[in-house]
């Protein structure tokens, strides 16, 4: 059995479910959570990509390419709001997020 | 089964793996790490399928940089994370439950889709022949003309990125000497110089 798109495409949503699993598993540590999204954006660009080469389609590369520098400026932006927070509060703890009380 | 199959389902185990191993490890270096882990194999995957420029890309800005930073962080921020561990296990049901779910909702979607016969021939940007072209000169040829100016956003969000990381995270600390450059080029001989009128024989 040759491997076909419908492989790539089950890897790729099995990643996508881990990467919701983290989310909602770790409710209290923003940094696994931050990870989580980066799982899930690396699942799309699996997608992506899978779906560039099956349907021999170069935009889908272009658009993954897009996505990789949306998910690396969310993880450095993420990454510097987690650290003034614990600057300010000395706690990453998801609770401890209600200043806005929101 | 070839070689490509043998080496697709050992990439994708092991991405998968150490995919779960981020979410469910007890310390967050070894989250990070497994991180990195799941991001080379799925470079290999990207490598299966084709996708040369886009899996080196991948190894350097994710790997290289993005992991990395995480690490950075992980390590910086002084916290107790066994403590934040607690209610993994309270909401490990729940989680396993909702993912279950959208797992098979995904499943579903991925196993009643097929491509429309006539939609192949009607491809808007055909892949060159790999014998013709390499991919990161047809993804080069097409990046810098068709989607010139998605690339252009690209680097702007790239920069406001920066721009905001570095005013989230830069502090003035108090008592650090800087230098004045206004305060340096005002300074006149009478101010800088003090000329005293030394007796022979007798020093200062």
């Amino acid at each position: 059995m040759a491997i076909g798109l419908g492989h790539y495409l089950t890897v790729a949503a099995i990643l996508f479910t881990l990467g919701v699993f983290g989310i909602l598993v770790n409710r209290k540590n923003v940094i696994i959570m931050l990870m989580s999204v980066e799982l899930i954006l690396l699942a799309v660009n699996l997608n992506f990509v899978a779906f560039s080469s099956f349907l021999q389609d170069l935009s889908g590369q272009i658009f993954a390419l897009l996505i990789l520098t949306v998910a690396a400026a969310e993880a450095a932006i993420g990454l510097a709001i987690l650290v003034a927070f614990f600057r300010n509060r000395g706690s990453i703890a998801v609770e401890d997020i209600n200043a806005m009380k929101g | 089964m070839g070689l490509p199959g043998v080496f697709f389902y050992l990439f994708s185990a092991v991405l998968l793996a150490s995919a779960l191993m981020v979410v469910a490890a007890r310390n967050p270096v070894h989250s990070v790490l497994f991180l990195i882990l799941a991001f080379v194999n799925a470079a290999a995957l990207f490598l299966l399928l084709g996708a040369e420029f886009l899996a080196l890309i991948l190894i350097v800005v994710y790997v290289g940089a993005v992991a990395v930073l995480f690490l950075f962080v992980v390590m910086m921020l002084d916290v107790d994370f066994a403590e934040l561990r607690q209610g993994f296990l309270h909401y490990l049901p729940t989680g396993a439950l909702i993912g279950i779910v959208i797992l098979c909702e995904v499943l579903i979607a991925v196993g009643g889709w097929a491509i429309a016969p006539g939609e192949l021939a009607s491809v808007p940007v055909p892949t060159p022949p790999a014998d013709a072209l390499s991919n990161t000169e047809a993804i080069g040829n097409l990046l810098y003309t068709r989607y010139l100016f998605y690339f252009q956003l690209a680097g702007l969000v790239l920069l406001v990125a920066m721009i905001g990381a570095i005013v989230l995270t830069l502090r003035h600390k108090e008592g650090v000497k800087r230098q004045s450059i206004a305060a340096q080029n005002a300074r006149t001989p009478a101010t800088a110089i003090e000329i005293k009128k030394v007796e022979p024989g007798r020093g200062i």
